[in-house]
């Protein structure tokens, strides 16, 4: 059975950790701290396995309570409640294990960083906070952990708070994520001036209160309510899951530290929009329109920013365009109305995200913290195991059959295929396309990195002990060989490769096409695309073999072969095809110029709104104007004053008597009129 | 002669008055301060004639014996006590008086339209009390019960000038002498005799 | 017949006559105390006449306050013109500015 406290205690273990190890880091010391928080987060996960397997296998019964009345106010009472469905237990356990695995890997990464316990404080608070985000039954907690990841996000990628760049990434992070909560806030408004509540449960039995509804926007023209409510909340997703236009933060938080660009900026916090939208299903069935946006934005984000991945040298760059390409996917199927491809795919792509990930950050620690590809190569002898759990997370990200990255990444083209809805045609060719660039670009970090000649020089009087603080040495020299990584990097790789290659053929079946998550995840009949997917469905292994009959596949084998025989035999072949192609490099490059506008309209806009601001209003009229000029009109007032103030008393008694001479003209004038 | 008898009255408040506006105009007008205290005596004296004349003897008496006895004295007596030169304080006298006058003559022009005499002139007096009458038992009657209070306040603001004025002008010079009887009688024996003790005529010190 | 407009306009006399005393005896303080006094004066007669005219004794009782008054504000003038020509050999109003702030 799931009890309150087993959750409770799943919630608040990694809180505890995080507390101990942030508030007592240094009583407790390095070891201290990996070890209560590796405890804490390792209590979370085991129980986290033992609620799936309740809810699975045990036959319990989803749980929705709630625990604790935050606080009454008004009519409205905020409660900190669980619900716990399988869609709910799959992400916990999700979380969980990604997040013990990169504790674990942290011991090895981030062994020499002077900011140990500090790290380890802040990836267990991250599990605690997006913990309360998947676990809450209701809107309000959701904002919290919401805000609670953000926060968490915000603090790590600016970990290295000296260097600038991290403290631009970080405010950049967390000024974009303002934008998308900002709508997230006003779609939680939305619903608790709609619905009266903020509870699920509530909301999901209740969508007829908005059905047909609509309100006045923009002047006076009718919107429909619960597609307002939908876009305001997917505005919270495409902040929270980097979806175009809000996707320029993400490529710039991997300035924070490897383990967490797998934790969060891969594997759970990046998912957390795509989890909310799956969550949300009953409204957004509602919102055919807001289903169409979505599939746009998903479709767009997982072609184009896959482009850019492309022409990235930095390793970990290259693994984030990917990131951002894979959440478009998800958007896609969340699009297509198949919310369960879109949440199977999470899980995939969290291991194998997350496994590409600590392998470049492997990779990385082996460099000595070089991140440019341009300076690898020829790594696969020096560390063969890095390399082998990198194959097995390329192959799965590129959806080679039979890895889970196929069956997510098929099911949910398949989906779109399916899908009648505006745009359903166009996310259909983005999706197909981005599989092409997906290999191409999968497979261009896998050569520049592990195969062809070293391109780095090893000189043993090179400084190493200073590495963490100084990131400008000469590029592509290196102090020692690279080797590989300790046991406690390589042991997550291995244990994340696992479930790369084999969870999708275990529960494609059941998650997919079964009725695995239940009453959690709703559908409308007319919109299942995932049925008429499922119709063909005749176990993951016809399915897997059925793929090579299907265009998709055809596409990565393309990718893979163009990207072998540029990268991997014609080296040369790379650069020239850089010049022809110049102006798109160019455009791809600055990440068609996003970014350069974002600075430029936003940025630069609210540096002069805030300086007009500042000089016009504050220093001008504020300062100059009612406070200092109201203190310079009485000093004026006063000195003009101040000059009849004579101090001569027959000058008073003159004023007086001419005082008195001007009320009796008034008398005289008044008396005569 | 019955109109001279008749309007016996009139023609004594015309007199007092001019007599009254001249020596006003004097006190402003002459060079010595002594001079300018006599001639508001005299002001105050025919003023309390034209009171006389409206029935209130009382405070035309008063006004003499007040005034006259005893703020003017005090005048004659502060300028007479302070060596003032007066030439210096008569500076601007002329270059002001044109002023002085437009503006006088300005202000009673208005107060003159103001009072509208014309319309004034036609208001009755009261009835002339019998000859039983008492001005002074009159005034007496109201000030001590309608106007008790303000009597009572009077009399403090009096007592308060006194205090005031001797307060200001007091002044101990210093070195001169004076009997303290307080002290005189407070006095104690340690205040007076002082023991010192010295040592006894014994051997001499030695010096070496 | 003495009527009401006879005590006014020798009050309104007076009290104009002591206006232009103040205007250009302006540096002696003692005849700026005198003009006071005959602004005073003024007054009493104006209280003086109405009190007649109207048959009301009250004006009196106030010409009586007044009287007081004016006693009280003379004393105590003189004696403060004492201290200040003590304290500074001279009544010149002109050089007396300490009001000035």
């Amino acid at each position: 059975m799931i009890s309150q406290n087993l959750l409770l205690a799943i919630v608040l273990a990694p809180l505890l950790g995080a507390i101990i190890a942030g508030l007592f880091g240094r009583q407790v010391g390095r070891a201290g701290a990996h070890t209560v928080t590796i405890a804490g987060v390792g209590v979370a996960c085991a129980l986290s396995f033992y609620v799936l397997h309740q809810l699975v296998w045990g036959a319990a019964e989803p749980f929705n309570q709630n625990v604790y009345t935050w606080f009454d106010v008004g009519g409205y009472s905020a409660h900190v409640g669980f619900m716990v469905d399988r869609l709910t237990a799959m992400m916990m356990v999700v979380v969980t294990f990604v997040s013990l695995l990169v504790h674990v890997y942290t011991i090895g990464y981030m062994a020499e960083d002077p900011g140990y316990q500090r790290f380890f404080s802040y990836i267990s608070l991250f599990t605690f906070s997006m913990l309360m985000l998947v676990m809450s039954n209701n809107f309000l907690q959701l904002f919290f952990g919401w805000e609670a990841v953000g926060l968490v996000s915000y603090l790590l990628i600016g970990f290295w708070f000296k260097r600038p760049s991290a403290v631009f990434a970080n405010m950049k992070a967390f000024l974009v994520n303002r934008v998308g909560d900002f709508g997230f806030l006003l779609g939680i408004g939305c619903v608790l001036y709609y619905f009266g509540s903020l509870d699920y449960a509530f909301v999901f039995e209740n969508t007829h209160l908005v059905d047909g509804r609509t309100m006045p926007l923009l002047g006076d023209r009718e919107f429909q309510v619960v597609s307002v409510i939908c876009l305001l909340l997917f505005v919270g997703a495409m902040g929270k899951s980097a979806q175009v236009p809000l996707h320029v933060w993400l490529p710039d938080s991997m300035e924070g530290p490897t383990p967490i660009s797998a934790l969060i900026h891969a594997a759970t916090m990046v998912t957390a929009g795509i989890f909310m939208v799956a969550r949300m299903s009953p409204l957004y069935e509602m919102s055919e329109f807001a289903l169409s946006f979505i599939l746009f934005i998903g479709a767009t984000t997982a072609f184009f920013t896959g482009l850019i991945g492309i022409v990235q040298n930095d390793i970990k760059r290259v693994v984030a365009y990917s990131t951002l390409s894979q959440l478009g996917y998800m958007t896609v199927a969340l699009g297509a109305s198949a919310y369960s491809a879109a949440v199977f795919h999470l899980m995939t792509h969290a291991f194998f995200k997350a496994l590409l990930f600590l392998g470049a950050g492997s990779v990385i620690i082996a460099m000595h913290h070089e991140q440019d590809m341009r300076y690898m190569g020829g790594l696969r002898k020096k560390m063969p195991i890095t390399w082998i759990t990198m194959v097995i997370g390329t192959l799965a990200l590129i959806g080679t059959p039979f890895f889970s990255g196929f069956y997510s990444k098929d099911a949910i083209i398949e989906a779109v295929k399916h899908a009648d809805r505006p745009f359903a045609t166009y996310a259909y060719w983005c999706v197909l396309l981005g599989a092409f660039v997906t290999a191409f670009y999968s497979f261009r970090l896998l050569y520049l990195t592990f195969h062809g000649k070293p391109r780095y020089k090893v000189e043993a009087h090179h400084g190493h002990a200073d590495h963490h603080d100084d990131h400008h040495h000469t590029p592509g020299v290196l102090a020692h060989a690279p080797h590989e990584s300790p046991w406690v990097v390589t042991l997550p790789l291995i244990l994340l490769a696992i479930p790369s290659i084999l969870i999708g053929y275990f529960t494609v079946g059941p998650m997919l096409f079964g009725d695995w998550f239940g009453t959690a995840i709703h559908v409308n009949d007319a919109n299942n695309t995932l049925a008429e997917v499922g119709s063909h469905f005749h176990g993951p292994a016809a399915f897997a073999l059925h793929a090579f009959a299907t265009p998709v596949f055809w596409l990565v084998v393309a990718g893979f072969g163009l990207a072998t025989f540029v990268y991997l035999f014609r080296p040369q072949l790379a650069e020239a095809s850089r010049r022809a192609l110049a102006p798109l490099v160019k455009v791809l490059e600055n990440k068609y110029y996003v970014d350069a506008f974002y600075q430029a309209v936003f940025a630069r806009g609210s540096l002069l709104l805030g300086r007009g601001l500042w000089k016009g209003a504050d220093v001008a009229v504020i300062d100059d104007g009612l406070v200092n000029g109201s203190a310079k009109l009485v000093g004026r007032v006063a000195a003009l004053v101040r000059r009849a103030q004579t101090g001569f008393l027959y000058h008073y008694a003159f004023a007086m008597i001419v005082g008195l001479l001007v009320l009796l003209g008034g008398f005289v004038w008044y008396a005569n009129r | 002669m019955d109109l001279i008898v008749d309007n016996l009255e009139l023609i004594a408040f015309y007199a007092f008055a001019g007599l009254c506006l001249a020596s006003a105009l004097a006190v402003i007008s002459v060079r010595n301060s002594v001079h300018a205290a006599l001639f508001l005596v005299l002001t105050f004296f025919s003023a309390a004639c034209t009171w006389l004349l409206a029935r209130a003897e009382f405070l035309g008496i008063a006004l003499v014996l007040v005034y006259v006895g005893a703020v003017m004295v005090l005048f004659l007596f502060v300028v007479m006590m302070l060596d003032v030169r007066t030439e210096k304080l008569r500076e601007g006298f002329i270059r002001y008086l044109p002023v002085g006058i437009v503006v006088a003559v300005l202000m009673l022009m208005q107060m003159v339209v103001l009072i509208g005499v014309r319309r004034m002139s036609g208001i009755g007096l009261a009835d002339i009390p019998g000859k039983d009458f008492s001005n002074t038992e009159a005034v007496g009657m109201k000030l001590f019960t309608d106007h008790v209070f303000g009597f009572e306040i009077a009399a403090v603001i009096l007592t308060v000038a006194i205090i005031a004025a001797i307060a200001l002008t007091l002044r101990r010079r210093a070195g001169t002498k004076h009997q303290d009887i307080g002290e005189q009688v407070r006095v104690k024996a340690s205040d007076r005799v002082r023991i010192v003790k010295m040592p006894s005529e014994g051997k001499p010190e030695v010096r070496q | 017949m003495i009527s009401l407009a006879h005590y006014l306009v020798l009050g309104t006399a007076l009290f104009c006559i002591s206006v232009a005393g103040i205007f250009i005896n302006r540096k002696n303080v003692i005849v700026l105390l005198m003009a006071i006094e005959l602004m005073l004066l003024a007054v009493n007669v104006n209280f003086i006449g109405f009190s007649r005219f109207l048959g009301a004794i009250d004006g009196q009782v106030f010409v009586f306050f007044i009287l007081t008054v004016a006693a009280a504000e003379s004393a105590i003038g003189l004696a403060i013109l004492v201290v200040l020509f003590r304290n500074r050999s001279t009544i010149n109003v002109a050089e007396l500015d300490d009001m000035k702030g």
